[in-house]
């Protein structure tokens, strides 16, 4: 394996007194999908923005595809294809105007041009509707054609910024399908991030949790679901959520019991042989059970580990904006 | 996952993305501007409508009045079609796309390419200087429509075009100097407001002899009023070397003042993406 792909070390982003990125260190192999999982205004979208040379760091240093994001941004700019946030499209040019001036700023020639838009035509699915406004487009239609103009000049890395976000089921498995295929046809390293656990666990090798500024776990899906335990038996009770907390806490093969709202979430390392001693113990202190599940762990249970409450993607909203200057 | 319909193969084209080159970025970027200003008629009629009803109603009113106070010969039309044609340049510009562009992140998608920066702007600024030309020919053919002649001939009428449209340019930098600072489309829309000091505190209405008091020290002061006199002398005069020049040196000095504030909104926009 190459030089890494992506590589961060210390970076911060101030808005002002706002901390958005505290200090992330990153490590991205190429070829490698990694996933970059965290709540809105948990500082994602500012770290995209500094790996793809739209934000300059306020300290520390990164890199991306071997060059430096600060010091060689056009390097950088050659090598990397992006789809931001929001589809970054002009509604009043058609989709064949937009690829094609697309292919025309990355130095494309005329038949070079046309023959990419071929292919990324075909790959984005969207038939005569190319030859249409934009504003006519459908939310599905402008992410997909936004992803065909993040590939025009054939990046190596590729940076998708909430792809999903805003997207019905069938629109999502499509972006899903393409940037597996993107990974796996022709090795583009992929530097995902999303809010969707769910997408983090299914498209993601590694994942890096960031909260508050800083990546607070990082790993394989599985390994992150590891540090949960085997099992997880998440119990949801009509009463003290405390008192059931106690009543669990110290039972044999139970590991870690976390507690949010009315919902305990136990994890076990055998759930199957864990359920009836934890059955017992809620009904000898009297507990109201309302319902009791064992599950395999996910990427919620390890996120309400770190930090103790479950994955709201809206929740940090407000907690740590990103301002307009984050946009820019 | 739920399977969907996808396409048989990935693009697989071994394209390798290179520099374009300055002057290919600026077409592209004027290109992709030039193409828009049909797409939004709303932005450009009223540039025509305002100068057509300026030039009627003034000639209307005021011909009279002048015929009695000038000498036998002056033309109060001839007078007004430079202020008409001023009115149909000035102002006009790409600031509101690039505010739009701002916003939606299409700027972003931009500036995420290797395009060489300068060119973002002076691609749209292309491409207002187009559409300047384009709106002060409407004008001169309602001018010559009610018998205005130029003392300088047809090359009196090019140069005519050009120092009307190289005004119309250097007045955009200040719409796109507060769309870059602001990215805000209200506040470009009342750039508009720059004009009217601009416009109206000038001999736009009456010579400057006609003028009295602070408007008349305004007037020696404001750029427009040499602006306006050197075109007035291409149609009424002839050709007279020392008032193209001060008009020459007022659109300059415009210029100056106008694309320095845009140049320091346009690297404070990109300086924070390195």
């Amino acid at each position: 394996m190459g030089p890494s792909a992506i590589v961060a070390s210390g970076l911060t982003r101030h808005f002002g007194s706002n901390e958005a990125v505290a200090g992330i260190d990153l490590d991205v192999a190429p070829g490698e999908v990694y996933g970059f999982l965290g709540p809105n205004g948990a500082g994602k979208s500012t770290t995209v923005r500094m790996l793809c040379t739209l934000l300059a760091p306020t300290s520390g240093t990164a890199s991306v595809a071997g060059f430096d994001v600060a010091r060689q941004p056009d390097e950088v700019r050659f090598r990397i294809g992006v789809a931001l946030q929001e589809a970054a499209l002009d509604p009043k040019q058609t989709g064949r105007e937009l690829l094609r001036l697309q292919a025309r700023l990355y130095g494309l020639r005329r038949a070079e041009a046309e023959q990419r838009l071929d292919q990324l035509t075909e790959m984005v699915d969207i038939g005569d509707a190319l030859d249409d406004r934009i504003g006519t487009y459908s939310g599905g239609m402008k992410r997909r054609l936004d992803l065909a103009a993040a590939l025009v000049h054939n990046p190596e890395l590729l940076f998708l910024d909430e792809p999903t976000t805003g997207l019905d089921p069938v629109s999502r498995n499509r972006v899903w399908d393409e940037v597996r295929r993107l990974n796996e046809e022709l090795r583009v390293t992929i530097f995902l991030t999303t809010q969707y656990l769910e997408e983090a666990d299914v498209l993601c090798e590694r994942v890096g949790i960031i909260v508050d500024g800083t990546i607070a776990a990082e790993g394989t899906p599985e390994e992150l679901k590891r540090r949960i335990g085997t099992d997880v038996i998440i119990v949801r009770v009509g009463g003290d959520a405390e008192e059931a907390r106690q009543a669990v806490e110290g039972i044999e093969g139970v590991g870690s019991v976390d507690v949010h709202d009315d919902e305990i979430t136990i994890a076990a390392d055998d759930g199957s042989a864990a359920v009836s001693p934890v059955a017992v113990a809620l009904a000898e202190r009297s507990v109201k059970v309302r319902d009791l599940t064992l599950r395999t762990p996910t990427l919620d249970d390890v996120f309400l580990e770190l930090t103790g409450a479950r994955f709201d993607p809206g929740t940090e909203d407000d907690a740590n904006p990103e301002p307009e200057e984050a946009r820019r | 996952m739920t399977a969907t319909t996808a396409p048989a193969t990935i693009p697989t084209v071994g394209v390798r993305p290179r520099r374009a080159g300055f002057v290919a970025d600026v077409i592209s970027v004027a290109g992709r501007a030039v193409r828009s200003i049909p797409r939004e008629p709303e932005s450009v009629i009223p540039a025509l409508i305002i100068p057509v009803f300026f030039f009627v109603v003034n000639t209307g009113s005021l011909t009279d009045i002048t015929s009695q106070i000038q000498d036998p010969g002056f033309s109060y039309k001839a007078f007004q079609l430079p202020v008409a044609i001023v009115f149909a340049v000035t102002g006009i510009s790409r600031a509101s796309t690039l505010v739009t562009d701002i916003q939606d992140g299409y700027f972003d998608r931009l500036t995420l390419t290797p395009i060489r920066r300068p060119a973002l702007l002076l691609g749209l600024m292309v491409a207002d200087f187009v559409l300047v030309v384009a709106l002060a020919i409407p004008v001169l053919l309602l001018g010559f429509a009610v018998g205005v002649r130029f003392e300088t001939g047809f090359l009196g009428v090019l140069l005519f075009v050009l120092l009307s449209a190289s005004w119309g340019l250097v007045f955009t930098g200040f719409p796109y100097a507060i769309a870059l600072k602001t990215g805000n489309p209200a506040a470009v829309n009342s750039s508009f407001l720059i004009f009217f000091p601009f416009a109206f505190l000038t001999t736009a209405f009456v010579p400057k002899e006609l003028l009295s008091g602070w408007l008349e020290t305004v007037a020696t002061y404001n750029p427009v009023s040499y602006l306006l006199d050197a075109l007035r002398s291409l149609a009424m005069e002839g050709w007279e070397g020392a008032i193209l020049g001060k008009g020459v040196l007022a659109i300059v000095a415009v210029g100056v003042v106008s694309f320095s504030l845009c140049m320091a909104a346009f690297r404070g926009r990109i300086r924070a993406g390195a």
